[in-house]
Parts: C-alpha cells; sequence; structure tokens
C-alpha cells in the first residue's frame, strides 16, 4: 500500500554561466534557483496493483520513487509506504520494498553476482532455508542458469539486469519500484524482464510502481498508469480509459490485394500510411463496425488487424494539451541566495 | 537493524570484503605502497643522526620510530574518505541506503576484512624492526605488548570515525576531498607520521595532547617501543578510546545531517 498526500520534493540548484568570469563571480555572489521536481502530488496504490508511472525526461518521476524508498526526505506533504514514513528507513521498511534502477547497479563490480545474493542475504536476514527457495524460484523465472558463479564485469546487460533483479528481490519485497528496468535491453530481455515481473506480482500479489520509456513495458504490465509532467499528475487511472478519451479512434491495418483508389478509402476513414498494398486507415469507434463490413464486403483484403493508437502518440497530446493549459508551469519556482 | 542482527550479517560482511580486497589486489598493493612516508623519512633522518644523535634519538632509534610509525599505518590507515565521496557524488550510495544495515557497519566490515592482506606487509616490517633495529628498541612487558591490541585497535577505530566523518562532508559540499589534504598535512605534522612528536617545538607538543591526532598513530607506537610505563600507557588508551567515542559521535552527527540533504543523484 503507498500513500502520497501533497508530496513535493524541491531541490536547490546552484546555477552560473559558463565562462572564467561567471566562476569568479560566483566565488562572491552565488545565485540559486529552486527547482519544483514534484510538486505537491496526491494518489494512492492499493496491494497488488501494478502501476505505470510515465512523463517526459525531468517530470518527477525518479525523484517520486526515491522519495517513496526513503532515500530522499519530501519538501513536505505526507507518504507512507507499507504503512511507515519512507525517510526513516527503519528495518522493517527496507526489507519489505525494493528499487531496482536500470541505470544504477548493487551488484559488485569486480566479483561474482553470488556474492551480492550472500551479502543480501545476510543483511536482510533471510534465513538460509529461505534464501534457497527464493534463489531456486527467482532462478527458474529470470533463466540465471550459472551467471551467477561468473564475475558481474564479465556479463552483458541483459544478464547483469537478470542479476540485479535477483538480488533486489532475494528478501521477497512486497513493494517494488522499478526505474526503467529494461533500460537498454534487446527486446527478448524485454520480454523476459516484462513477463518475470508480471510472475513475480502475481506469485507475491507485490505491489508495482513502474516507470519506464518503452511504452510496450508499460502496454504489457500496468492496468493503471499516473502521467506525471512538470512535477505535477496531470492523469491517474485505467490505461484503456485513458486511450478511449484521448483517442476514442482505432487503427485498422490491412492489405490491399487489389488496385483501390484513394477517395475510396478516405471514404472510409483517415489514411495513415500507405505502402505497396499495405493500408493502416485512423477509425472513430462508432463507425468501427460498419468500415471493417464493408472492407471484408466489398474490398479484397487480408491480413486485418485493429489496434489502439501506440501510446507514445497519446501521451505526446497529453503533454502537449497540459503545457498549453499551463503556460506559466516551469520547473523553476524563484531564486534564492 | 538490531545489534543482533548486525552481529549475524558481520561474517558474510567480511568474507565478501575480503573477496573483494583480493579482486581488487593490484590497487591494494599500490594503494599500501603510498604508506611509504616513514620510509622517506627513516633514510633523511638517519642520515642527520648518522654522526652523533639529534636530541635524544640516535640513528637506531629512528630506525626503530620510522618502522613502528609505518606498521601502525598499514594497520590503522583507510580510503574510506574516497569511498563515501564517490559513492555520493555517483549516486551509488542509494544502493546501500536500501539495504537495513546502517552504512558504518557495512564500510567497517569492508575495511576491517582487508586488515590481513595488510599484515602481509606489517609482518614483514615487524620482523625488520626487530632484526634490525634489536630486541632494545621495543617494549619488553608483556603486558604493553598486550595493550597494543587495544592501542590498535583505538587508532583504527578513530582513524576510521574521522576519515567517516569528512568522506560525510560529501554530502555538502562539492569539494570535500579538499578538506581531507588539509586534514592530511594536520595528521602528518601532529601525529607522528613526519617526524616523531618529541622532537616538536614545545608548543606544539601541547597542541598534540588536545588534538586526536596523537592518538591515530604515535600512542601505539610509543607504546610498541616502551616509552612509557604501564600506567600510563593504560591512560594512553583509554585517551584513545574517549577520542574514538567522541569522533564516531561526531562522525554520526555529520551523516544525520548530510543525510537530509542528500539528493540521491544520477538516474
Amino acid at each position: 500500500m503507498i500513500r502520497a498526500e501533497g508530496l513535493t520534493k524541491h531541490f536547490k540548484v546552484h546555477r552560473r554561466p559558463a565562462g572564467l568570469g561567471a566562476a569568479l563571480r560566483s566565488l562572491f555572489h552565488r545565485k540559486y534557483e529552486i527547482v519544483r521536481a514534484v510538486d505537491g502530488i496526491t494518489f494512492s496504490i492499493e496491494r497488488g496493483e501494478r502501476v505505470g508511472f510515465l512523463g517526459p525526461n525531468g517530470a518527477g518521476k525518479t525523484t517520486t520513487l526515491k522519495v517513496l524508498s526513503g532515500l530522499l526526505h519530501p519538501t513536505a506533504g505526507r507518504v507512507e509506504v507499507e504503512g511507515t514514513i519512507p525517510f526513516r528507513r527503519e528495518p522493517a521498511f527496507l526489507r519489505r520494498i525494493t528499487l531496482v534502477m536500470g541505470q544504477k547497479q548493487q551488484l559488485l563490480w569486480d566479483l561474482p553476482p553470488a556474492e551480492t545474493f550472500a551479502m543480501n542475504r545476510a543483511v536482510f536476514d533471510v534465513p538460509e532455508s529461505e534464501f534457497r527457495t527464493t534463489m531456486a524460484e527467482l532462478g527458474e523465472l529470470l533463466d540465471l542458469g550459472n551467471l551467477a558463479t561468473k564475475p558481474t564485469r564479465q556479463l552483458s546487460l541483459g544478464e547483469r539486469m537478470k542479476c540485479e533483479l535477483a538480488a533486489a528481490l532475494l528478501h521477497r519485497p512486497t513493494t517494488l519500484f522499478l526505474d526503467e528496468p529494461t533500460i537498454g535491453l534487446d527486446v527478448t530481455m524485454q520480454l523476459a524482464i516484462r513477463e518475470f515481473i508480471r510472475a513475480y506480482n502475481q506469485r507475491h500479489d507485490a505491489t508495482v510502481l513502474l516507470t519506464s520509456h518503452y511504452m510496450d513495458d508499460v502496454v504489457a504490465l500496468c492496468p493503471r498508469i499516473i502521467v506525471i509532467d512538470g512535477g505535477v499528475i496531470i492523469h491517474d487511472g485505467d490505461l484503456r480509459a485513458l486511450v478511449k478519451t484521448m483517442h476514442p479512434d482505432k487503427l485498422v491495418s490491412f492489405t490491399l490485394t487489389g488496385p483501390v483508389a484513394e477517395d475510396v478509402l478516405a471514404r472510409l476513414g483517415a489514411v495513415v500510411r500507405r505502402e505497396s498494398g499495405r493500408v493502416v486507415l485512423r477509425v472513430a469507434e462508432d463507425a468501427l463496425r460498419d468500415v471493417v463490413a464493408h472492407l471484408l464486403a466489398a474490398l479484397s483484403v487480408t491480413d486485418l488487424s485493429i489496434e489502439d493508437p501506440p501510446l507514445e502518440d497519446i501521451m505526446r497530446t497529453l503533454f502537449k494539451d497540459h503545457r498549453h493549459a499551463e503556460p506559466a508551469a516551469a520547473p523553476a519556482l524563484g531564486e534564492a541566495r | 537493524m538490531s545489534a543482533r542482527m548486525t552481529l549475524r550479517a558481520l561474517p558474510a560482511l567480511l568474507r565478501v570484503g575480503m573477496a573483494e580486497a583480493l579482486a581488487y589486489r593490484a590497487e591494494f598493493v599500490i594503494w599500501m605502497l603510498t604508506t611509504t612516508l616513514p620510509l622517506v623519512m627513516l633514510g633523511l633522518w638517519t642520515s642527520v643522526a648518522a654522526e652523533g644523535p639529534f636530541r635524544n634519538y640516535s640513528s637506531a632509534d629512528f630506525i626503530a620510530y620510522y618502522l613502528a610509525a609505518l606498521i601502525v599505518r598499514n594497520l590503522t590507515g583507510s580510503w574510506v574518505v574516497w569511498q563515501i565521496n564517490d559513492e555520493i557524488r555517483r549516486g551509488v550510495m542509494s544502493m546501500r541506503l536500501l539495504r537495513p544495515i546502517h552504512p558504518f557497519v557495512a564500510y567497517a566490515a569492508t575495511h576491517l576484512s582487508a586488515i590481513p592482506l595488510r599484515g602481509v606487509v606489517a609482518l614483514p616490517v615487524t620482523l625488520i624492526l626487530l632484526a634490525t633495529a634489536g630486541r632494545g628498541a621495543v617494549t619488553h612487558d608483556p603486558a604493553q605488548w598486550l595493550l597494543l591490541v587495544p592501542s590498535l585497535a583505538a587508532a583504527w577505530a578513530l582513524t576510521f570515525t574521522m576519515l567517516l566523518a569528512i568522506g560525510c562532508l560529501a554530502f555538502f559540499i562539492d569539494k570535500s576531498m579538499a578538506v581531507m589534504d588539509v586534514y592530511f598535512g594536520v595528521f602528518a605534522v601532529l601525529s607522528g607520521y613526519l617526524i616523531p612528536l618529541d622532537l616538536l617545538p614545545g608548543w606544539a607538543q601541547a597542541v598534540t595532547a588536545w588534538t586526536p591526532f596523537r592518538f591515530m598513530l604515535s600512542a601505539p607506537i610509543e607504546i610498541l617501543l616502551g616509552r612509557h610505563s604501564l600506567a600510563d600507557a593504560v591512560g594512553l588508551v583509554t585517551v584513545q578510546w574517549a577520542w574514538s567515542a567522541l569522533m564516531f559521535a561526531i562522525a554520526m552527527w555529520v551523516w544525520r545531517a548530510g543525510i537530509r540533504r542528500f539528493e540521491a543523484v544520477g538516474g
């Protein structure tokens, strides 16, 4: 269970222009700016939910995850995770959560991952028998094989990420904060990690809060998304409902097996793409049934499929709408000396 | 984490620390070689004392002193400042904070587990000390040899906690390593690392009585070389532990204040 009420995190950032003169001036007269990384966000996540946390770079996603996992003290607001205040970092709290950051590693670089696993077992006070069971389970879910005995520095990025996840989960946390866990991984490995997260969530009824730049991760894993931009939440709810609200149209793709005039297609919907025989039409949802029936009956088509527009498009529209609605919204709050 | 659980985790932490020390053996040997300043000073002072004692120090006294300094420095020195600084600046500290064990305990385990490897250097130097300076150069009192253990432990603890406190300054200032440079200059003079403290001017010797530096290096050297009665040596070790306790409190205070400011940079 995660609760955030008016969660705010501001950073004081020193600003100076480039050049020696500016460097010398800054010795005597330092200019600071308060950056509103997170600005009063409120949400709650129930046990066992999988929630996608989306936003452009610098939106406040990682800062929020760091506050929720107890790494940062919030500037204001109330935060509660697993019934405790995260920044106190009480051992019982740390044993129930984990934070995986795709761009940071906890594995000991020059030693095999097995050493990190053994250290975490001791530090998290996991009984030996439970450790063996968990490692067997994680080994199976992540297909670890003999990776644990190879020096970390010799593992590929994907192999390392699997071991990172194992190291982060061997104490069986019930709240998972995952910050870009699939960054830099190839498609196969992304799928494997995604499947693993889903399986872990289902087996342990674990709460998952996930940030990812790969929208496929979010679509595949998270029924609910929270969208943040400029430190404020601009959407919190069901992913499908958002798609429906933002883009009620569907994308109908098919291959034409004979010549069809452009205006015939244009009468059915907006032509998004037409390359050789392959056509993608944007069709309003209420007209979908008729258009598909017409395509199948009147035109010679094969390989017909119906999809929602890509989440990237929806996000782009959402951020654009938000910025138009609040033109004054900027990350800098003011100056401080 | 409770003290009981910390103790239970300690063997695993020490084992991993030793595995790391062995994995980084090349860097480790290079780091140990940087602690050879006493050998340079030994060469300098033995040539000064070649034609006759300098103040109360003969050539053999200088040899005994600087070899003892090399042993103590090897066993009590620490690189924790660089480690903390690097971890804070690169954001790696975040990973440490997610474990339910105080980072000071984890750092201590890493550094303690490297001590056996340092013994590889300290032991031969001890044998050289006994062979070159003669048995007369070191204490004959078995009780003082025994006292050397808590004295070395206190010197290690005091040095370690002092360096923890300096390392934690990286939470507040970008260039905390500059503080380390200043610290090392003062340490070298007031701890007896550069020259024996009884060769310092009177006022400087008075300063050493009220600063922690003497208790980080000179105190165990003085005990090893049999400079004190047993009662005085016990007093010296007591003061060493008192300084260690105070420095631990200071390091904890800097840590607590620093962690509130921690910005978990990167990622």
